[in-house]
C-alpha cells in the first residue's frame, strides 16, 4: 500500500490579512518562520490571528505581550505559550507537553487533551484544559502578590499533579466518567510547599505526596473556585452550577518549607 | 567512520525522537509517511543519528536470517565474510543500495547477507536463535571494524550518523514496504554520535529504539554478559535490546512481565498490591533486579509481530499512542502521528511503566515471493 502524505494544503506559509485579522496557513512552516509571523502581526496591533494546519510547531505564542487573540487549527508543539504576557489562545484540538510553561499572564483554553508538565513554573494567567492532562501538571507553580496563575483540568491528571508546587490554584473537576470520579494519579503534591488544588471526587491518602494535607472543601473554599469553574463551563459548554455540586476535596501544603531542615544546618 | 565522529553541535538540549507505526493485519505500506513523521520533530535530534526498523521487507527470503553489516574497510568485509561462510550457506550478499545524501557523510561499507545456518552446525545446537546470536557477538566482539546492525529474519534495522529523514533518503527507504515501521532520531547526550550507536538497535527479529538514558548500563550490561550478550555498541540502548531477548524469547516471559522487569513498580506500590500479584512483583523484582532499567526512557520494542512502548515508571520522557482502523501509532509526540493520518481521533497517553501492545491481529500469512508485490489497489491508485 502506497501511503502518500498530503504536504501541500493549501500553500504554506500563506499570511492573509483580513480588517483587524490575520490568517496563516502553517503547513510545513518551521515553528521560527510561523513564530515570527505570530509576533509580528501582534506588534502591528492584530486583534485576531487564525493559523490553520498547526503540526507540532514549538513556543506558539511564546514571549508576546499584547492582549492579541491565536486561535489555532491543528496540534500545536511543546511550550504552547511559554512565558507569555497577555495573549488568549485557543487551541481546537489536542495540546503537547509544556503548555503556559513559565507564563507570565493571558488566557490557554485546549479544546482537547494536554500532555506532560503543563503550566510548569507558571506564574500567572489562566489555562483551560477541556480533557485529561499527563504526568506532572503545575509542577513548581508559584504567586506572587496580585500574580496569582490558575489551571482548571475538566477530567483527569496523572502522576505528580502539583510537584513542588509554590503557588496558585489547580482545579480538577472530574467530568467524563460515572459517578464519583476515583483519581488513580499517585504522588500528588509531592514537595508541595504553597498554593492549592482541588479536586472533584475521591483520592486516597497513599496518592498523596508526603508534604500535602487534604481535607474536604466547604463552602467558603467553593466560592475561591466559582469564577473559575464558571468560566470553565462557558468555554466548554457545560453546567456550572452541577460542577460546583459536587463534592471538592481540597489540598494545600503542610509546610511553607518542607525542605528548610535538609539542607539549612 | 564507525570509530566515531565528533560532536558538531554545542549543548541543544532536546530529546531523542521515537515514532513507530503499524498495520495490524499484516497489510505493507511504504516509508513516506514514517520518514514524514521522525522528520516533523526534527527539534528533538540533532543531526548525529537516524534509524528505521522495518518488518515484512524481504519475503522472497522470509526463512533467512538477514544480517546487516558495517565495516570500516574491505579487509573487516573479507573476514567477516570468511567467518560467515564457515558456519552459514550464504544465499545472497550485496552492497545495502543506498544514494548520495546531503547531511549524511563518510558511511561505512555497508552489506547484507541472507544466511541459513549450515547443517552441519546447526544439529549440535539446542537453539539456532542462540547459536545467531552467538555469530554476531563474536563478529562485534572479534572482527575489528565489522559491526552487525540487523540480524532477524525478514526485516531490517538501516540507520547511520544523520537526520533521521536524511539516513531515510539514503537508504532509499520509500522504496521499501513493511507493516511494522519503528523511527528515530537521535540526540546523544552520554556516547558519541557514530554510526553503530544510531538507533534501532537489533538482535534477531528484536529491535528498541530509546529517548532518554539508562543510568543501570553498567549493572545491565555485567549481567547480560553472563548470559553471553556482549555489549560492543557504546550506547546504552543496547542493553535495553539484549534484555528483552533474554527475558522473553529465551525465559518465555510475557510482554507484561517483561514490562514487570524494565519498569518496575516502586516497592511502595508493590506493598499494596494483592497478595499474588505483589509475590509475582516481588519474585520479578528478586530474579532480575540487575535489568531493572534505572533512568528516564520511553522505549518502542518491536517484534515481527508486535509493536510494544514503554516508558520507566515515573514517565520522564513523554510517550503518546494512536489507532485509527488498523493502524497504530506510538510516538514522542502527538502532532506527527496527525500530520500522516488526519482522520486520527482516537489517542491516548499511557501510565508510566505500563506498555501499550499492538499485536497482529490475525495471523499473517508470510506472503510467496511474487504475491508480496500484489496488493489491493486503494481509491485513487492509478493500475
Amino acid at each position: 500500500m502506497r501511503i502518500e502524505v498530503d504536504h501541500h494544503a493549501g500553500l504554506p506559509g500563506v499570511f492573509m490579512r483580513v480588517g483587524d485579522k490575520v490568517k496563516i496557513n502553517a503547513r510545513q512552516l518551521h515553528y521560527r518562520e510561523l513564530n515570527n509571523m505570530i509576533k509580528n502581526a501582534a506588534l502591528e496591533g492584530t486583534e485576531e490571528i487564525v493559523v490553520d494546519n498547526v503540526y507540532g510547531q514549538r513556543y506558539i505564542g511564546s514571549g508576546i505581550r499584547r492582549p492579541v487573540r491565536i486561535i489555532l487549527h491543528g496540534i500545536p508543539g511543546n511550550d504552547l505559550g511559554a512565558f507569555m504576557d497577555g495573549p488568549h489562545i485557543v487551541v481546537d484540538r489536542n495540546a503537547q507537553d509544556g503548555v503556559g510553561n513559565t507564563m507570565n499572564n493571558g488566557t490557554i483554553v485546549v479544546h482537547g487533551r494536554a500532555g506532560d508538565i503543563v503550566a510548569m513554573g507558571m506564574r500567572g494567567g489562566k489555562i483551560f484544559i477541556r480533557d485529561s492532562v499527563g504526568y506532572r501538571a503545575a509542577i513548581h507553580m508559584k504567586e506572587y502578590r496580585k500574580f496569582r496563575p490558575v489551571l482548571v483540568i475538566g477530567g483527569e491528571t496523572q502522576d505528580f499533579l502539583g510537584e513542588y508546587m509554590a503557588g496558585g490554584l489547580v482545579i480538577v473537576l472530574g467530568l467524563g466518567g460515572r459517578g464519583k470520579r476515583r483519581f488513580t494519579a499517585r504522588h500528588i503534591g509531592t514537595g508541595m510547599h504553597g498554593g492549592l488544588i482541588f479536586m472533584r471526587g475521591e483520592v486516597e491518602e497513599h496518592q498523596l505526596g508526603k508534604e500535602a494535607a487534604v481535607a474536604p472543601a466547604d463552602e467558603e473554599d467553593k466560592e475561591i473556585i466559582r469564577p473559575f469553574v464558571e468560566e470553565y463551563a462557558a468555554y466548554f459548554d457545560k453546567d456550572a452550577e452541577r460542577i460546583l455540586e459536587g463534592d471538592f476535596l481540597k489540598l494545600y501544603a503542610k509546610s511553607h518549607r518542607p525542605f528548610g531542615g535538609l539542607y539549612a544546618y | 567512520m564507525l570509530r566515531g565522529v565528533n560532536f558538531r553541535d554545542d549543548k541543544d538540549f532536546s530529546g531523542c525522537s521515537i515514532f513507530g507505526m503499524m498495520n495490524v493485519r499484516g497489510e505493507k505500506f511504504n516509508g513516506e509517511p514514517v520518514i514524514t513523521a521522525i522528520a516533523n520533530m526534527k527539534e528533538r535530534s540533532n543531526g548525529l543519528g537516524g534509524g528505521y526498523a522495518v518488518y515484512g521487507i524481504y519475503p522472497q527470503y522470509s526463512e533467512l536470517y538477514c544480517f546487516h553489516m558495517m565495516y570500516d574497510d574491505q579487509k573487516a568485509r573479507e573476514e567477516t565474510e570468511e567467518f560467515l561462510k564457515g558456519v552459514f550457506e550464504m544465499e545472497g550478499a550485496e552492497v545495502i543500495p543506498t544514494r548520495s545524501c546531503e547531511g549524511v557523510d563518510d558511511p561505512p561499507l555497508l552489506w547484507r547477507y541472507f544466511l541459513q545456518p549450515r547443517e552441519s552446525v546447526a544439529c549440535e545446537e539446542e537453539d539456532i536463535d542462540d547459536f545467531v546470536v552467538r555469530a554476531v557477538m563474536h563478529i562485534n566482539v572479534g572482527i575489528e571494524g565489522a559491526f552487525v546492525f540487523s540480524s532477524g529474519k525478514n526485516m531490517g534495522v538501516f540507520k547511520g550518523v544523520g537526520f533521521p529523514e536524511d539516513i531515510g533518503r539514503f537508504y532509499r527507504l520509500e522504496e521499501y514496504e513493511g507493516y511494522i515501521w519503528v523511527a528515530h532520531g537521535r540526540f546523544p547526550t552520554n556516547t558519541q554520535g557514530w554510526w553503530g550507536g544510531a538507533h534501532p538497535f537489533n538482535i534477531l527479529d528484536w529491535s528498541v529504539v530509546h529517548n532518554g538514558e539508562i543510568s543501570s548500563y553498567g549493572i545491565n550490561r555485567r549481567y547480560l554478559e553472563m548470559f553471553g550478550y556482549i555489549c560492543t555498541l557504546h550506547t546504552d540502548t543496547e542493553v535495553i535490546a539484549y534484555a528483552v531477548d533474554l527475558l522473553v524469547r529465551r525465559h518465555g516471559l510475557s510482554i507484561e512481565d517483561m514490562a514487570r522487569v524494565l519498569a518496575a513498580p516502586l516497592w511502595t506500590e508493590i506493598d499494596r498490591m494483592p497478595a499474588r500479584e505483589r509475590e509475582l512483583h516481588t519474585a520479578l523484582r528478586q530474579t532480575y533486579g540487575s535489568l531493572l532499567l534505572n533512568g528516564p526512557f520511553s522505549v518502542i520494542i518491536s517484534n515481527r509481530s508486535q509493536m510494544i512502548g514503554l516508558t520507566d515508571r515515573i514517565r520522564l520522557r513523554p510517550l503518546v499512542a494512536g489507532r485509527n482502523g488498523d493502524f497504530m501509532y506510538i510516538s514522542s509526540e502527538e502532532a506527527p502521528m496527525h500530520l500522516v493520518d488526519d482522520t486520527l481521533r482516537d489517542t491516548w497517553i499511557p501510565q508510566g511503566g505500563v506498555p501499550i501492545v499492538a499485536e497482529m491481529e490475525e495471523t499473517v500469512e508470510v506472503p510467496e515471493a511474487e504475491e508480496a508485490k500484489v496488493l489491493p489497489l486503494r481509491h485513487g491508485d492509478t493500475a
